[in-house]
């Protein structure tokens, strides 16, 4: 498995679209195809190696998540982002492919709001189980009061 | 290690227990609420975020000229390598170049932080399983003993002993004072030559052995798929060092092995980190034998918190830190602050592997297993 190898038969894959060239391989999924692709990563592509997965707030653009994995032997890294459109807070967990996404995905919840569907255990992970709203969001002000103190 | 879920504990009492967050061997703040049938643990329940501090928010809040000092706070006896995480991901995206000897001397300061560090991991384990090992902290005094030496070291560099602030974009904000060589050289060779010791300390120690060996093994498969990296991803038979996968800061001028075994069990892991160890003082010589003269930042000192711009882009920039795959992944919008910095805490991964491995496994294990996960909190939580 190369760069290019990769890139050609993520092509193949409906609902993605690729960009750029080497390595990481990025791939822009379809929400709708978010756990086929990153199945296909996985199995297909070798990528058993799950490293991170997390959102970014692109304000009225609505929220995008990325997941980096990696074929560990033949050192290639691919990207996957899905784009989850404005207002839109669900998106399919990657848990039944990677057991990585467990946590992270708690963690996205935890800080984006993000509902992972087919999560086995979807709850906060690093606030307090009563923190009201999520501090990553572009929207969360950085001194949003908390009284008291918690 | 027995399939629990395909036992039959009808009738058998079962008793739920909180380790933590207060438990001397929870290396920080860590709780698992553990359920027991007897000895054994059935269910673990891993909470996280006690030391919570909101870093991915606050480094939207800051320029690129101050982060790196807050950096160095994810991974406390790490400071080192995780700074180098966030500037690597600033210089990338803007493509800005590193004077040789500047990556020389992050990739000496990234090793003289990884023996710091696998000090503090090999005396915190060892006192954690006590008295078993003739004293209990006979171990963590010596091993104290030499990491203090280390940060001597760190202090005649910087000034301070474990949050440094030496990266900046584009380089290092500190060159070697008059004397540190020699300095650095000695205390090496101290530490190469102690290493034997511990070792005959520990692997002539029957006990030692028995709680290490076969416990807490992690299989290939799902060391890959949970994502733990460094010396637990190398115990568990991969290859995968950054240094030698991915080289990042001239790490491939240098001669140095990566230890693999493939037990995956505890006494796996320790064995990984000895052998880091002696690699890591291999690197140290050639980087004091071989350092380049010249400048150490392709920028000027800060002066204003504007003075690094990064262009609008995104890129995920990662070390191999003592406890593995340190990752910052940085999108730009152009200005002097991040748009949205993440952090990929190399704990973070390893710890989310104990609920996969501890049901089946005797309490005592517990403690034995979370030692060789070497978590620091302050990178679990960020």
């Amino acid at each position: 498995m190369t760069p290019d190898r990769a890139r050609e038969l993520l092509g193949t894959v409906a609902g993605v679209t690729l960009s750029g060239a080497g390595t990481p391989v990025v791939a822009q999924v379809e929400p709708a195809q978010w756990l086929d692709a990153a199945r296909f990563a996985k199995d297909t592509l070798g990528c058993a190696f799950f490293s991170f997965l997390t959102a970014i707030d692109w304000k009225e653009q609505g929220l995008e998540i990325v997941a980096w994995v990696d074929n560990l032997d033949a050192r290639v890294s691919v990207e996957l982002r899905t784009k989850l459109g404005p207002g839109v807070t669900s998106c399919a967990s990657l848990t039944p492919v990677y057991r990585g996404a467990n946590w992270m995905e708690r963690e996205g919840f935890d800080m984006f709001g993000v509902r992972f569907e087919g999560h086995p255990d979807l709850r906060r992970i690093l606030l307090a189980d009563d923190w009201e709203g999520h501090p990553l969001l572009k929207s969360y002000a950085v001194d949003t009061p908390h009284p008291p103190y918690r | 290690m027995p399939d629990v879920r395909a036992l039959d504990y009808a009738g058998s009492e079962r008793l739920t227990m909180n380790m933590g967050p207060q438990h001397p061997s929870a290396h920080g703040v860590f709780r698992a609420i553990l359920t027991l049938e007897g000895e054994t643990v059935v269910g673990v329940d891993a909470v996280i975020g006690y030391l919570h501090r909101c870093h991915e928010k606050l480094a939207e809040t800051l320029a690129y000229v101050q982060y790196p000092t807050i950096a160095s706070k994810t991974d406390y006896v790490a400071a080192m390598s995780s700074e180098l995480a966030y500037v690597m991901a600033a210089e990338r995206i803007g493509s800005f170049e590193v004077p040789k000897r500047a990556q020389y001397l992050r990739v000496l300061m990234g090793e003289l932080q990884r023996i710091a560090s696998h000090c503090l991991w090999l005396g915190t384990w060892c006192m954690d399983m006590g008295g078993a090992l003739g004293g209990g902290a006979t171990i963590f005094l010596y091993c104290i003993r030499e990491r203090e030496l280390v940060l001597d070291l760190f202090e005649s560099l910087v000034g301070a002993r474990l949050l440094y602030g030496f990266h900046q974009v584009g380089g290092v904000r500190y060159d070697l004072p008059e004397g540190w060589t020699a300095e650095c050289r000695k205390t090496v060779a101290l530490i190469e030559q102690r290493l034997g010791e511990y070792e005959g300390m520990l692997e002539d120690n029957p006990f030692f052995m028995m709680r290490t060996k076969g416990v807490g093994v992690i299989s290939t498969a799902l060391a890959q798929d949970v994502g733990i990296s460094g010396p637990l991803l190398r115990g568990s038979g991969v290859e995968w060092d950054l240094r030698r996968s991915q080289p990042y800061s001239s790490y491939e001028d240098f001669a140095f092995t990566v230890p693999v075994e493939t037990g995956g069990d505890c006494y796996a892991r320790y064995k990984v980190r000895m052998v880091e160890f002696r690699q890591s003082i291999r690197i140290i010589r050639q980087i004091l034998d071989g350092l380049p003269a010249g400048p150490i930042s392709s920028r000027p000192g800060v002066k204003s918190l504007a003075q690094v711009k990064v262009p609008k882009g995104e890129a995920y920039a990662r070390v191999e830190g003592p406890r593995g795959e340190v990752g910052c992944f940085l999108v730009s919008d152009g200005s002097n602050k991040p748009y949205r910095m993440k952090w990929r805490g190399a704990s973070f991964s390893n710890l989310a592997v104990l609920p996969h491995i501890l049901p089946g496994c005797s309490v005592a294990d517990v403690v034995a297993i979370m030692g060789s996960v070497d978590p620091v909190f302050g990178e679990v939580d960020r």
